[in-house]
């Protein structure tokens, strides 16, 4: 069995006026340790899927199995990190990194220490007591990581973490998260609109149609690209080729959309 | 001239200019604050207006001298005073916790929504007397009604408040699994801080209201009764002496709030 079990799922939105289906058929499963990227146009339901995963809300059809149990409900195995920090901004750093400690009341010396470890391998230093305000947007972001990272999930969530950097800030971020996630032997789904991205970080590709979002497509990326740091990795010969692939399949998937 | 000793110098010039700004606002700000008094004083003196009705400044101040100095003033003062304060603070609290509640349950904020609108709608002044009859006429009923006149309105500004926390903010902490009361603990409470604190500022003002009302309603005792006395034995210079100690008093409160907002806001 596999780490991860998506089994069927289509989930949909109802409201008064309308119902809409997010998601169909969606059946995928992943390993141990492997880094796996939703692609696909912004609306196809890659959140729904993510926030599926995590136990956040509920599949309308199918289920997903992690480590072969049902998920019912978020889970200490399961860590989740959104497109913006969404640090809160009245607690302290070290606050806002301990809170999911606090929440899951595993929170003592020992982990508090580690976690305190883990924001200075980060290169934040000294910033324990600061309050989010006083930090840069890629700075809050690695914060951001270390509070996901503080309950030693077994599987990350990233949900565009660096869609909102600047693209200096993004690519050392990437980088950064990389090794991170590879050192702790993470398994890891990026969700991400970036082509580029998706192939510099990312294992396997699964490129999402659009609405009712679901599974178009697998690109595995070849070794060469995953052994790669991803800042080499986009200048890797090997780089371009699978763009150009992607980036022909996101162009017709579109125009077939439009017609 | 260099460029850097130019702009030096316009710097220095711009600095002045934003003090002589303040200045002549100053200026004026006192200046209309004179005119305000002695045109007051001249027109009782002169009879352009009726003293017995209008007073005179001069004629407030002997009596608030006078007050001051046998002490007669300040059980009035510290009555009223401290009415209000426990009025706005019983307000914003029972308002805040009504307002959790609401946001507890979505299902009973819709059903209660109707009867806010109309609550709100409401002057609550209107129920002064039923308050009274049914309390005794005590100091609870006049707390009561410094309470009350505020209650509805913070309910509904601070469950707005509560209702906009950016949904981010629980998904981060959904995802630690956490319950809705730590939900609330952690991001509704800190992040509807700001919110809470500036109703309390209008709570101020309301709670006067309700004190002052009250207090013509039913007491012994306040600068609301002062000025309903002085009204019965036509004696307006104790009303507008007790008049001028509501306004010192309420602007102090008030500034007092306002430095409060500063503190927690710049924390936040």
């Amino acid at each position: 069995m596999s780490f991860l079990e998506i089994q069927d799922v289509t989930h949909s939105y109802f409201s008064k006026q309308s119902k809409t289906t997010a998601l169909i058929d969606v059946s995928l499963s992943i390993q141990e340790g492997e880094f796996i990227s939703f692609l696909g146009p912004s609306g196809c339901g890659k959140t729904t899927l993510l926030s599926i995963i995590s136990g956040l809300i509920e599949p309308t059809i199918g289920h997903v199995l992690l480590e072969n149990e049902k998920v019912t409900g978020t889970n200490k195995k399961t860590g989740y990190m959104l497109q913006q920090d969404y640090l809160f901004p009245w607690k302290t750093i070290e606050e806002n990194i301990f809170i999911g400690l606090k929440l899951t009341k595993q929170l003592n010396e020992k982990t508090k220490q580690n976690t305190i470890t883990l924001l200075e391998k980060m290169g934040l230093k000294n910033v324990s007591k600061q309050f989010p305000s006083q930090l840069s947007g890629g700075m809050r972001q690695r914060v951001a990581l270390v509070r996901t990272l503080a309950t030693n999930p077994k599987l990350l969530l990233l949900d565009e973490p660096f869609s909102a950097l600047d693209f200096q800030t993004k690519l050392k971020l990437e980088d950064l998260v990389f090794s991170t996630l590879k050192q702790f032997q993470k398994t890891a789904i990026l969700v991400t609109h970036d082509i580029g991205e998706a192939i510099a970080m990312s294992d396997r590709i699964y490129l999402f149609t659009n609405r009712p979002g679901t599974v178009h497509r697998v690109f595995h990326v070849p070794d060469e690209l995953r052994r790669e740091i991803p800042f080499h990795a986009r200048s890797h010969e090997q780089y371009s080729d699978i763009f150009q692939e992607i980036w022909k399949e996101l162009e017709e998937l579109e125009q077939t959309n439009d017609d | 001239m260099s460029k850097q000793t130019m702009i030096e110098q316009l710097h220095r010039d711009y600095k002045r200019s934003l003090t002589r700004n303040k200045r002549w606002v100053h200026f004026f700000q006192i200046i209309i604050f004179l005119t305000f008094f002695v045109l007051w004083e001249i027109a009782s003196r002169f009879h352009w207006i009726d003293p017995l009705i209008f007073s005179s400044p001069s004629k407030v101040w002997e009596l608030l001298k006078e007050n001051i100095l046998d002490g007669s003033i300040f059980p009035h003062i510290w009555t009223t005073v401290f009415e209000t304060i426990l009025g706005f603070i019983i307000g914003t609290v029972a308002g805040t916790i009504l307002a959790a509640i609401l946001w507890w349950s979505p299902f009973l904020s819709k059903i209660l929504d109707p009867y806010l609108v109309v609550l709100n709608a409401m002057p609550k002044v209107a129920i002064g007397p039923i308050l009274i009859v049914a309390l005794g006429p005590t100091m609870t009923s006049i707390v009561v009604m410094g309470a009350i006149i505020s209650v509805i309105i913070t309910t509904i500004v601070v469950y707005t408040s509560f209702r906009d926390v950016d949904q981010n903010y629980l998904k981060v902490l959904q995802t630690f699994g956490a319950t809705r009361w730590q939900c609330f603990k952690e991001a509704i409470l800190p992040s509807s801080f700001p919110t809470i604190v500036s109703t309390l500022k209008v709570n101020v003002g309301l709670s006067w209201v309700g004190v002052v009302v009250g207090e013509f309603l039913v007491s012994k005792q306040g600068l609301g009764y002062l000025i309903i006395y002085g009204f019965q034995v036509f004696n307006f210079t104790l009303v507008m002496q007790s008049l001028f100690i509501i306004v010192i008093f309420a602007t102090i409160m008030y500034k007092l709030v306002e430095y409060i907002e500063k503190k927690i806001v710049k924390n936040g």
